[in-house]
């Protein structure tokens, strides 16, 4: 597909989306505005597994401790400033990230993927059984953060079509954001590591820094994600660290097509769309997920970002590889 | 030789041995390499020459012995930062980056010497200056024609040129060659040696190659190895002449008729 229909579909996929609260239904608003927030944890944890070769198996801990540091950081009973709060919940994810990545960055392959597991299992276990973290009940976020800018307020974060903008514009900044970095040289050795790390060190590269580098970015980002699902839903439960959702992001990431930051965000919309449809038809949707991420990963190897290269090569008559 | 015996000593290995458990698979290993000349590493099979070579680049830590880069003593320097001061290497078996373009390959390359890893904002594909030294490269390494061809479907040959390239371009003064040759057609072969004798000009090389009409051909010192030790080292009309090493390996060696 040429750059120039991509981006054609994308600014169209956009639109769709951001016609949602015309809808003026909750419930489709609150979805969709879920969809989009896990859309950017699947970006963040693409740029590990599909940008940088490391399949982290955690990556849930940093989507759930930015989103309790906005409900312990936040008072009780009025609501916590959005550009105090945002920033301190996203930095701690990155700072959990930088101190986990120090470890499991020294390992590889299988033993990478069990240590970030290991790492965000203990991270649920603090937030499961300690005083800190409420209970397996979790905790309220009772007062959606104001957005107010020295008494002015450009918007109003309890209001559902509001919020869904926000969600929105962070999802979109998000990707530019990705996609700048990605060709940053930066982002060029991070690409070189997921080819040939063994090369790049012996070109020269301390390649443990970039991945650090890659890792603690990757948590903020997670971050962020976790931080709008607080505020979105306005609780917190011990499972959003579970290893159940470091699992479906990683569906996410493989439904979409590994390396591909549009995928990604379609990987996030199948997903969650498979897992209402689904769930709608029978109490055993999982057998049915399960199936169809089968099939995706036998007869759609490079996930949902290859079909629009698919469809053309079928109707120019050429080969479908 | 006499020409190049004058030559500034870029590296200098002394007594190096690695141990593999009981097996010792170098034992006080000594070479050294100086500028304008090609040193070749010659031995049977599993006489320990890429052991050695691994121990130069930084890949493998020697057990004992020391390396020195241009009087530094480099031994607990890692792969990564023998790079950084000069000492380039390429592998026995094909090491490169697949689904790159031979010109991102060898521009990835260049980047190493200037890595700004904190400017996420700026375009890799916009700093022209690591972009024009990853062409020159190219050409140097003979591989012009194939400026934009993804690595993975070039011949071996060209490959093997590729990581000539990529180790150019990181301004390496001593290039660590483990078997450039291996695996080439005699007109793929020619065409490197004429590239090694044209990178021998500015800097020092240490190759391990087992294609003897090429060793000859290029070689202004051998350094002959046998089960892990060092058995000869010299000019080649020493080695040709040498008893211990038609003994040792080339009596069992029919292509050795030079």
């Amino acid at each position: 597909m040429n750059a120039q229909a991509s981006l054609i579909l994308k600014l169209v996929a956009l639109a769709l989306v951001a016609c949602v609260p015309l809808s003026g239904e909750s419930f489709y608003i609150e979805i969709v505005g879920k969809i989009l927030v896990m859309a950017i944890f699947a970006m963040s944890l693409d740029l590990l597994v599909g940008f940088t070769g490391l399949v982290s198996f955690g990556h849930a801990a940093y989507f759930g401790i930015a989103a309790y540091a906005v409900a312990l950081l936040s008072p009780e009973y009025e609501a916590a400033n959005l550009w105090l709060v945002l920033p301190a919940s996203v930095s701690l994810s990155a700072l959990a990230a930088f101190v986990i990545g120090l470890f499991v960055l020294r390992t590889k392959g299988i033993y990478f993927i069990m240590v970030t597991l290991a790492f965000a299992q203990m991270a649920y276990f603090i937030f499961h059984d300690t005083p800190l973290g409420g209970g397996s009940d979790g905790k309220y976020l009772n007062n959606k953060p104001s957005a107010s800018i020295f008494g002015w307020e450009p918007f109003d974060l309890s209001n559902e079509v509001h919020m869904f903008y926000f969600i929105l514009v962070m999802m979109v900044l998000v990707y530019l954001f990705l996609a700048r970095i990605l060709q940053s040289p930066f982002g060029r050795a991070l690409v070189g590591i997921k080819s040939n790390e063994h090369r790049m060190q012996s070109l020269g590269y301390f390649t443990f820094r970039y991945k650090l580098g890659a890792f603690t970015l990757a948590g903020a980002l997670g971050g962020l994600a976790g931080f709008l699902y607080a505020v979105l839903f306005g609780f917190v439960t011990p499972e959003l660290l579970s290893w159940h959702e470091s699992g479906n992001v990683l569906l996410m990431v493989i439904l979409g097509g590994m390396g591909n930051l549009a995928g990604a965000i379609a990987g996030a919309f199948a997903f969650e769309a498979m897992r209402e449809v689904f769930a709608d038809i029978t109490k055993y949707w999982q057998l049915l997920m399960g199936g169809v991420i089968v099939a995706v990963v036998l007869f759609l190897p490079g996930g949902l970002a290859g079909v629009p290269g698919r469809i053309k090569r079928a109707l120019q008559g050429g080969e479908v590889k | 030789m006499s020409a190049t015996t004058k030559n500034e000593v870029l590296l200098q290995a002394d007594k190096l041995t690695r141990r593999f458990g009981g097996l010792v698979a170098n034992q006080d290993i000594s070479v050294s390499l100086e500028r304008q000349m090609i040193h070749v590493l010659l031995g049977p099979n599993g006489a320990g020459k890429s052991t050695c070579i691994n121990m130069l680049s930084g890949d493998l830590p020697p057990s004992e012995g020391r390396i020195h880069f241009m009087g530094k003593d480099i031994t607990g320097l890692s792969a990564a930062q023998r790079s950084q001061v000069g000492i380039g290497r390429s592998y026995q078996r094909t090491n490169i980056f697949p689904q790159f373009t031979v010109l991102e390959s060898v521009r990835l390359a260049a980047q190493s010497r200037r890595q700004q890893p904190w400017r996420i904002f700026s375009k890799a594909m916009e700093q022209r200056w690591a972009l024009e030294k990853a062409r020159a490269c190219i050409e140097e390494a003979g591989l012009g024609k194939r400026v934009d061809w993804v690595s993975g479907v070039l011949s071996h040959g060209e490959q093997r040129q590729l990581e000539i390239a990529m180790v150019l371009a990181t301004d390496a003064q001593v290039l660590l060659l483990d078997e450039p040759l291996a695996g080439m057609g005699s007109e793929e072969s020619a065409s490197m040696v004429e590239v090694l004798k044209r990178l021998r000009q500015t800097r020092g090389i240490l190759l391990v190659e087992h294609d003897m009409d090429a060793v000859f051909a290029v070689a202004d010192m051998i350094t002959v190895m046998v089960n892990g030790q060092l058995l000869e080292c010299g000019p080649p009309a020493q080695i040709k002449a040498s008893v211990a090493v038609q003994q040792a390996y080339l009596g069992t060696e029919d292509s050795f008729h030079v």
